[in-house]
């Protein structure tokens, strides 16, 4: 049976009669938003943060930092917020208690109903968070860019914006109804922000054995340089189903959100949104969401311990590499080999090899995999 | 603008015997307290018995608005 969403039910803020309020949308206070927040909205309002309704207030916020919870006791890690200006609010006159419009661009994104404005310690928020208060850290350095005020409350969602990879893009609502249709009583999610290897593909099967279906769901949106763009991974991942893996064991679909680089932290958050999606458990390799050498190898997986009403069952696993001697992929857990008998997965090795327009060991990338990320002219974000 | 709130706790009785029982098993283990290690399991049981809680069910129409996409899209047959 899939689990119930994250906090019991399934939020929905996406506002229904948008022409009836079109008039008063023009004479409401409007306050501009990064594509970030803007996409972060959607997650809310279709579900994927359940049980968000909006962006947090004090009592939760605080709450994620100090315990990561929230307020009522139910597992969270990530503060979802909205930084503004003060003096900016005090400019347009923007208090605790109005209704306020979000824009990106131009496009009517959402409406807020400012709860709570309220100050925030920008080094205590990434100390927390991330772990770490250095500014070379990219979650770090996104804090300390933050305005100087948290502003809380509900949304609801008026437009999205532009997505070019609707068709790739399924909301919780969806995945629910598409594992129920498959027949899938439990389900399998798997985070990446690149293009599949080996190493992933054994990781994905090796769990597939014992659930069945496979949600393999890539973080579409900012990353960090030298990361695979958006349209390789999708079209890698096309490729890698189409000639490796089962059609109805393996879904691809994409969470559109930012990466946080927050480690373990976003480790959690992660399985969180997976299971809004509908996931019964959830991967965690070595160094998830992790960013230079901020946190130990399999830090992600220990903070699982601390979580035992989560509500997915996480699936740890080890590296997987090729051994000459056992002649397969294997991980360090059943392959007694070591040296020069193994050949890793490295992604800095496969990316310097694809860069210089090399097609990587077939130990260690699939070959048509490779040729299609060699089709871009320039498959990583400078 | 607010104040900075507390995290709130409230005391709940155990038979003193059964305190002294988690006091000796807990030593050498990642919980601090008893306190924590009773927190710890009451979290365990109650997400335990949400999740024989039936699932969700969504009306026939949504379902059928959300299946059209899925074929549209070439998720479903």
């Amino acid at each position: 049976m899939l689990p119930k969403p994250h906090g019991g039910t399934l939020i929905n803020r996406v506002l229904h009669e948008k022409e009836r309020i079109l008039d008063s949308l023009r004479e409401m206070p409007n306050l501009e938003i990064s594509k970030d927040v803007a996409v972060d909205i959607e997650n809310i309002a279709y579900g994927a943060f359940s049980p968000l309704q909006g962006f947090m207030c004090q009592n939760d916020y605080l709450s994620v930092l100090d315990s990561m919870r929230l307020e009522d006791d139910t597992p969270w890690t990530i503060p979802v917020v909205l930084d503004g200006l003060r003096e900016k609010l005090k400019e347009n006159e923007i208090k605790e208690g109005d209704a306020v419009l979000l824009s990106h661009e131009g496009v009517s994104i959402a409406l807020l109903n400012i709860e709570e404005i309220f100050d925030y310690n920008k080094k205590d928020h990434a100390d927390k968070v991330f772990q770490t208060t250095d500014a070379t850290h990219p979650g770090v350095r996104k804090t300390y860019q933050m305005g100087d005020v948290l502003i809380g409350g509900d949304i609801e969602l008026i437009n999205g914006i532009p997505n070019p990879f609707e068709q790739y893009t399924l909301r919780p609502i969806e995945t629910r109804i598409l594992f129920k249709e498959l027949g899938w009583r439990t389900v399998v999610g798997f985070q990446t922000r690149n293009a599949p290897h080996l190493g992933h593909e054994y990781v994905q099967k090796t769990a597939l054995t014992f659930v069945d279906g496979l949600f393999i769901n890539p973080v579409i949106g900012r990353k960090k340089r030298g990361d695979f763009r958006d349209e390789v991974i999708l079209k890698a991942y096309e490729e890698l189903i189409r000639n490796y893996y089962l059609k109805d064991r393996a879904v691809l679909a994409i969470l559109r959100t930012e990466m946080r680089y927050a480690g373990p932290k976003e480790a959690i958050f992660h399985a969180i949104v997976r299971k809004n999606f509908g996931c019964t458990h959830f991967i965690v390799g070595r160094d998830h969401a992790g960013v230079g050498n901020y946190y130990q190898p399999y830090e992600a997986q220990e903070i699982f311990s601390e979580f035992p009403d989560l509500g997915i069952t996480p699936v740890f696993f080890k590296e997987f590499y090729y051994c000459k001697k056992c002649y397969g992929y294997v991980n360090e857990r059943i392959c007694p080999h070591e040296g020069e008998d193994i050949i890793p997965p490295s992604g800095t090795k496969i990316r310097k090899m694809l860069t210089n327009g090399k097609i990587p060991p077939k130990e260690m990338m699939r070959p048509e995999v490779a040729e299609i990320i060699l089709n871009f002219d320039n498959p990583f974000i400078e | 603008m607010s104040e900075k709130p507390e995290r709130k706790y409230t005391t709940v009785s155990i038979p003193v015997q059964l305190y002294e029982k988690i006091k000796e098993r807990i030593e050498g283990t990642g919980f601090t307290s008893v306190s924590d290690y009773v927190t710890y399991v009451l979290r365990e049981v109650l997400a335990s018995l949400e999740e024989e809680e039936k699932e969700e069910v969504f009306s026939k129409e949504e379902e059928e608005k959300v299946k059209e996409r899925l074929r549209a899209l070439g998720y479903l047959d």
